[in-house]
């Protein structure tokens, strides 16, 4: 017995994406890349140059 | 059944006490983090980051241009050097010593400069126990108010080689 | 439908489950590596304990520095990362039915996991890579230094590549029916995070290796901190999810407990997966260069929805105990459930102890510690190592001893010796932790510095020294690593000893550690979907007073640490 394509509509929409193991990878990467390295990266790279007055 | 698939029908939205208890945590949660932006904005003691890319060579002359107008004495050999209240202040972390010595007015506010100008080092200021990063090519900039007064010690607590735990330096307040 | 190949596969006489003779021989392989890393990082500890208790100041300067960078990336990297690809081969095949994808790549995992650990540590015991696990340019160690760590991390990057394959072909073969077992969910989780982890870790330590080979310029020093604990803290989150897993597993097997609301506990793994990476953040919250709102959006994992989902594990899984527990009889009362369960059985008392130690003290102090204001007064003291020793040393080391004292038995079929010491191991490593962790964080408290040989600054310019109070909690530092070190031995030798030269099992059946009568109870109990089974997964008032008494704990310690905060001179 196998899952049809009508069962997984049925499914609620949680339930969809904690069955499926590649979107939870790439959602796990991405999320975390952009909002932690990604925004970071910009911040470090956007430092003025220092004025010491 | 956590070792083996679940029943079809797994998928149900919690109740009764696992409600309670996810309920209850969430609220935890939302506290805590409206904290840390009610303590950025009224709070007196924040992180915020403050920093500028600078050139080694060119904090140290800044740091050495202080020393030459604003010297008031010595301590140990270790210049002591007093910035104009509500003005900047420099300190460089280097292997291994903190330069120089601060002294500094009791609820003036000052903006402390910290780089390195070798490795990374840890200012970690005693006993209030206040602790930054301190990194070379970064001006660090703390804009901080002593609210005590005394004699301070500076430690390092980032490791910077062998002479890591010879690293000290102060900061003096009237 | 199986997809075992003839004869390649056995099942446990004592779970029922499958188990695939590859995956088989790939988890006796990392768990083996993993117990030696175990052993060398645990010989730095004791050795790292008697020199931070100042009255003792065992190992000289240079050798401080040495056996800590030793400690460090034995015990946070190579132990941990072998001993999880061990538990990612079981979970996909024994509990998804189906045989691994590739031996040939699990060969090659093994093989560059094996030469990176053995290169990094003679790098590191020969004096080239005096830089501490965290290797921050501008200190420089020598390129085999680096080659190590990058080659560990590919290998499991390999290894997780043939996780997800078999995940692949178990569905595709329709070896199982449905959603994965919770525990492989977990077990997807700890993969998902350790993918972000090892990129990240690439990342870092690449044009970190090509500087030390002279091709490139030295990288950023912020660039690289951001990076690097881009490795460095999700590699701990992924020592969470193995962990939690295993508290499902074990709970499972113990005491026959089954998740109360599979999308509760599922969900949680989910909020892990999303947001548990961002608190990378927690190490750079007094950095130069991140912005406030940087820190405090990443430092909470997303308004500390990951954190919502430790609290929920915390919940579920004594939860579940105690609801199997009740069903079996122990239902007096408030906590007969829990005093009745099986302390004996160190299968089960690491993962309680591993519960407790995680809850209370590990997770309680690091949420603090990573709040960002607060960490002004936490940053780089030993505040920091005794919140970690505290989660993964009394969290997740415990909880995989506790899956050891299974393991051995049932995937390399032998028999321990000394079983009796063996079921007071948890409880001394336990006190040994806890001690040790609490003279750590009470030191830190004071100011004392983490990664520090001489808090006594001698020969120091300027003066400079602790209150006698925080040697004293250096001395606490000190005994309570000496026990830790005593549980640890235990452990270690009584396991190789076991897997080498213990009994065969092949042809007896285990006597296990709970009696065959509470072990066929435990099964009847897992296996119930009865009505009376569904009526009595609601009356958890024990956990639920444990709960609430953590949370109480979470809130006095929370704001204990703001009030001492408001007491630092104004800073911003």
């Amino acid at each position: 017995m196998h899952m049809e394509n009508t069962d997984n509509q049925q499914k609620h929409a949680l339930q969809r994406l904690m069955d499926n193991p590649w979107l939870l990878l790439v959602l796990g990467v991405v999320i975390p890349t952009l909002s932690y390295t990604v925004w970071g990266w910009i911040e470090l790279a956007s430092m003025s140059p220092a004025t010491l007055p | 059944m956590s070792l083996h698939p679940p029943p079809k029908d797994w998928f149900v939205a919690p109740a009764g006490p696992e409600r309670l208890w996810i309920g209850v945590g969430l609220i935890w949660c939302l506290v805590m983090f409206i904290a840390m932006p009610y303590a950025h904005f009224k709070g007196k003691q924040n992180s915020t980051g403050e920093s500028y890319a600078v050139d080694k060579v060119q904090f140290q002359e800044r740091v050495d241009r202080q020393v030459a107008t604003n010297k008031v004495g010595e301590m140990n050999g270790i210049p002591i050097v007093e910035p104009s209240p509500g003005g900047d202040a420099y300190l460089v972390g280097r292997m291994w010593s903190w330069y120089p010595i601060l002294k500094l007015k009791k609820g003036q506010e000052y903006r402390v400069h910290i780089s390195s100008t070798d490795l990374q080092h840890g200012f970690s200021l005693l006993p209030m126990n206040m602790n930054f990063q301190v990194l070379p090519g970064y001006d660090h900039v703390l804009t901080l108010t002593p609210t005590s007064s005394g004699e301070f010690e500076i430690i390092c607590n980032e490791f910077c080689g062998i002479g890591h735990h010879l690293m000290t330096g102060r900061i003096i307040v009237d | 439908m199986t997809n075992f190949l003839p004869g390649r596969s056995r099942q446990c006489g004592t779970t029922g489950l499958p188990v695939c003779f590859d995956a088989s021989f790939f988890i006796k392989a990392n768990a083996v590596f993993g117990v030696v890393c175990l052993l060398v990082g645990g010989i730095a500890a004791i050795l790292l304990g008697l020199t931070r208790w100042s009255a003792v100041h065992l190992l000289n300067d240079v050798m401080y520095y040495r056996i800590l960078t030793l400690h460090g990336i034995d015990m946070l990297i190579f132990w941990i990362l072998f001993f999880e690809v061990a538990v990612l081969y079981f979970c996909c095949t024994s509990l998804l039915n189906s045989r691994l994808f590739s031996k040939k790549i699990g060969w090659i995992s093994l093989v560059l996991m094996f030469i990176g650990a053995v290169m990094t540590n003679i790098m590191i015991l020969q004096g080239k890579g005096d830089v501490l696990m965290t290797s921050y340019p501008p200190l420089m160690a020598h390129p085999l230094f680096y080659l190590g760590i990058i080659l560990v991390a590919v290998g499991v990057l390999v290894a997780l590549y043939n996780f997800f394959a078999t995940i692949y072909i178990a569905r595709r073969d329709k070896t199982y029916e449905g959603s994965m077992p919770l525990v492989t969910f977990g077990a997807l989780a700890a993969a998902i995070i350790a993918v972000f982890t090892l990129l990240h870790g690439a990342t870092a330590l690449i044009p970190t290796f090509t500087w030390s080979m002279g091709w490139t310029p030295q990288p950023d020093a912020g660039w690289y901190r951001l990076v690097w604990w881009a490795l460095g803290h999700p590699a701990q989150q992924v020592n969470l999810c193995a962990m939690v897993a295993i508290w499902y597993f074990l709970g499972a097997v113990t005491t026959g407990a089954k998740p109360l609301n599979e999308t509760v506990s599922r969900g949680a793994f989910l909020l892990y997966i999303l947001f548990i990476n961002l608190a990378s953040a927690h190490h750079l919250l007094v950095d130069p260069g991140l912005s406030a709102s940087w820190k405090i959006w990443n430092t909470s994992y997303a308004m500390y929805l990951a954190v919502l989902a430790s609290l929920v594990h915390g919940f579920t899984v004594p939860a579940s105990m105690e609801v199997a527990q009740r069903l079996k009889g122990y239902g007096k009362g408030m906590f007969d459930w829990l005093v009745h369960a099986p302390w004996k059985d160190p299968g089960f008392s690491s993962v309680a102890l591993s519960m407790i130690i995680f809850g209370f003290l590990g997770g309680i102090t690091g949420v603090t510690l990573g709040t960002e204001q607060i960490n002004i007064i936490a940053h780089n003291t030993l505040r920091v190592p005794g919140h970690f020793h505290t989660t993964v040393v009394g969290g997740t080391t415990l909880a995989f001893m506790g899956l050891t004292y299974y393991v051995v038995p049932l995937i390399f079929q032998r028999e321990f010796y000394m079983k009796g010491l063996l079921r007071w191991q948890p409880y001394i490593f336990s006190i040994g932790i806890v001690v040790m962790s609490m003279g750590m964080s009470f030191a830190g408290s004071y100011g004392v510095p983490r990664r520090h040989w001489d808090v006594d600054f001698a020969g120091a310019v300027l003066p400079a020294g602790f209150d006698s109070a925080a040697h004293m909690m250096l001395g606490v530092l000190g005994i309570g690593s000496i026990v830790a070190f005593l549980g640890l031995l235990i452990f270690i030798l009584l396991t190789v000893a076991a897997v080498f030269f213990g009994k065969s099992l092949k042809e007896s059946k285990w006597e296990g550690w709970q009696s065959e009568a509470a072990m066929a109870k435990n099964r009847e109990t897992y296996n119930r979907r009865d009505e009376a089974y569904e009526k009595a997964s609601h009356n958890v008032k024990g956990t639920l007073t444990l709960v609430f008494i953590l949370l109480l704990a979470f809130v006095v310690y929370y704001f204990a640490n703001w009030k001492a905060l408001t007491d630092v001179w104004f800073v911003r």
